[in-house]
């Protein structure tokens, strides 16, 4: 079967599709008499041109790492799982009762813990939809997107009950202290000389994300377990004749789908904010899903496509910032618009961009 | 080429901009946005007022997640905006970092006490407002009964409450309030499905006047009584306009004070704990010709008679805050 390179797959078509993007949410700029490259500028310059930027960028892509596993590890089952948000709610909780419960005598000590903490209550919180899915044929989009909302009023249950921390009028819990204070950009780099900004968030658990991107790829390409799901997501009928359990499966991916989703709570809940407060996912659940899509379910891509949307998360703020004609609801349509174009019409550009290579190789052969 | 010209440009502006900046005060919106109808469009207000009257720029800035506000904090100051004003009480823990590594700028929170040398805490005197439309309630309700519908059930609600049914009380010992909050997750704040089925409850047992002090929840609660004929009275703005003739009055919490105050006195800006009440004219009920019909002379003259005494002390208005009950129900 004709096919392009694979550079061109991986590299030229996301590349045409962000300058489209550009492009398209330039005119959208400029209608509103605003210069485009000035919001370029703004853009690019406040998400990569100060540590601090840097700092909130990669913050940002931190998050967006861990839901973009998460939903990548569900979609190479074929499992659409919508539910990020919701699982990574409730990881929150699971972290902050780990942290809330000990007095912690070092972070290095409470890490692990706390990441038992996160990835099993986003497990759990997966494990309902995966086995109504599995044994009842409930389809897994509706339960996961249900779910979020149950997970929200759960977390707000939880934050203006037992968890409120009484000397504050926010639903939130009390710090967790000093022994659960995970090390931020600024604390790592000092050692190396690096004078990275004391203000970002950025925090070990970027690291950790990393980690997590490259034991994802040792998953899913690497072990028995990962060509199974591979399997099961290219065909279910076929797999099942192979032996391959479908409720073993379906469930298992659904289980690490949310344990990842969950482990985002380690970057805002213990790495920033410090203590458990009630909207701290922020939509980096659905964002995930984006981003699992630009970076076609694979570890590497999602790295990536996390980091061009924590720069268009950072870099949207600054351009409100800079550019005080621009709204805030500007900067979602023009985040959207570099979603649409990037994720999905994809098909676009890629049915054009083959059709040329296909015909240049025709030609030379 | 002409790329790299506007990239220098862009630069060049931002330099001119970045100096013609300093010292311009700076507003920060909570992420209920700067247009909810409002506290934050309070603040907005007081902030164009200033800068018709002074020809004075100022910088403003939306949120839209969590760390964006000791970032947006950050940024200001970095910039050598001052003094910053910022809008609701969950901006306390990242204003208690920034502060104090930014000694030489000044910081105005409302609704919140942050003890800090370079921050101004800005509260209001809410309860003492809630008992002035608690006298005009009494005043006006031929059933006896009336209504208040909070917000999320938090200690600051709960003081708009118990002020309110001094103000009853004291107009009317035996009057009958009802009391409901929406709920108590700060999805509350913005629930009018909610606010319109408590009015309407309240409504069937009978009362005649409801007080909402609920945020967007409000919008529903006045629109019932409109809808069932019964009278409202509104919280925060002036929301009089919504339901001519049929919102009795609206009790004012000046937050536009606040932020004109604050940006007129500038970087020297008086740091510390500043009440606003019915003293000083922060805290105030509405008058306009929306509700002139409804709100009789006889009202008015209760009302203003509770306002004197308020300001010279003889009526002191309990706050539920300061022990955490109220003592009437």
């Amino acid at each position: 079967m004709d096919k392009m390179p694979r550079w061109a797959d991986l590299f030229l078509i996301p590349f045409i599709n962000l300058i489209l993007a550009f492009i398209a949410a330039g005119l959208v700029v400029l209608a509103i008499g605003q210069n485009p490259l000035d919001a370029i500028y703004f853009m690019i310059k406040g998400s990569l041109g100060s540590t601090s930027g840097i700092g909130y960028t990669l913050y940002y892509a931190t998050n967006y790492i861990f839901t973009g596993l998460a939903v990548a590890v569900a979609f190479h089952a074929r499992l659409f799982n919508i539910g990020g948000e919701g699982q990574a709610a409730v990881g929150g909780v699971g972290a902050a009762v780990v942290l809330l419960a000990v007095d912690w005598p070092h972070w290095t000590v409470a890490l692990p813990f706390a990441i038992l903490g996160a990835a099993s209550f986003g497990a759990a919180w997966a494990f309902i939809p995966a086995y109504l899915q599995a044994k009842r044929g409930s389809h897994i989009v509706i339960t996961t997107i249900m779910f979020n909302f149950i997970a929200a009023a759960l977390l707000g249950f939880l934050l203006n009950g037992i968890l409120k921390n009484p000397a504050t009028q926010n639903a939130e819990t009390r710090n967790f202290g000093p022994g659960a204070h995970l090390p931020t950009a600024h604390e790592m780099l000092a050692p190396f000389g690096i004078e990275f900004s004391k203000s970002a968030p950025l925090n070990f658990s970027f690291l950790l994300a990393l980690a997590c991107a490259f034991l994802i790829w040792l998953l899913i390409w690497r072990t028995r377990l990962g060509y199974q799901i591979r399997a099961f997501g290219h065909n279910e009928r076929a797999a099942n004749y192979a032996g391959i359990p479908a409720v073993r499966i379906t469930v298992l991916a659904m289980l690490i789908s949310g344990a990842l989703a969950g482990m985002l709570s380690i970057n805002v809940v213990m790495g920033e904010q410090e203590r458990l407060i009630k909207e701290f996912v922020e939509g980096a659940g659905f964002v995930g899903i984006a981003v699992a899509l630009m970076g076609r379910s694979h570890p590497f891509g999602i790295v990536l496509a996390a980091i061009l949307f924590g720069m268009l998360t950072q870099g949207g703020f600054e351009l409100l910032f800079e550019m005080p004609a621009i709204s805030r609801e500007m900067v979602l349509v023009i985040q959207a618009l570099i979603i649409l174009f990037t994720g999905a019409l994809d098909h676009m550009v890629r049915d054009p961009v083959e059709r040329i290579f296909i015909r240049m190789k025709n030609r030379s052969a | 080429m002409t790329l790299t010209q506007n990239f220098l440009g862009a630069a060049a502006t931002l330099a001119i901009s970045a100096s013609a900046a300093l010292a311009d005060p700076a507003l920060i919106f909570d992420l209920g946005g700067k247009f909810d109808k409002s506290f934050n469009e309070a603040a907005f207000a007081g902030a164009q007022r200033w800068a018709e009257e002074t020809g004075g720029s100022y910088k403003e800035i939306e949120l839209s997640s969590e760390a964006q506000r000791e970032q947006a904090l950050r940024r200001f100051a970095e910039a050598g905006n001052n003094p910053i004003v910022m809008t609701g009480f969950a901006f306390a823990s990242a204003l208690e970092t920034v502060a104090a590594d930014f000694p030489d700028t000044k910081f105005a929170i409302i609704d919140m006490v942050v003890d800090q040398p370079n921050v101004r805490s800005v509260v209001f005197n809410e309860h003492e407002g809630s008992y002035l439309v608690g006298v005009a309630a009494a005043m006006a309700s031929d059933s006896g009964t009336v209504g208040f519908i909070g917000g999320m059930d938090i200690p600051l609600i709960r003081k708009f409450a118990c002020g309110y049914v001094q103000g009853v009380k004291a107009a009317n010992p035996d009057a009958t309030v009802i009391q409901n909050m929406t709920g108590t997750t700060p999805a509350a704040w913005n629930d009018p499905v909610k606010g319109a089925e408590l009015a309407k409850a309240q409504i069937a047992q009978g009362a005649d006047i409801i007080y909402a002090a609920a945020g967007g929840t409000g919008v529903g609660v006045l629109q019932t009584a409109a809808d069932e004929g019964i009278l409202s009275i509104g919280v925060d703005s002036n929301q009089n306009h919504l339901h001519p003739g049929q919102v009795l009055t609206s009790m004012l919490k000046r937050v536009d004070v606040a932020v004109y105050d604050a940006f007129s006195q500038g970087e020297d800006l008086e740091t510390g704990f500043n009440v606003l009440g019915v003293a000083d004219g922060g805290i105030d009920y509405a008058v306009d010709e929306h509700n002139a019909e409804i709100f009789t002379d006889e009202i008015k003259a209760a009302v203003e008679e509770a306002k004197a005494a308020i300001i010279d002390g003889s009526i002191e208005v309990h706050d539920y805050m300061s022990d955490d009950s109220c003592p009437v129900s």
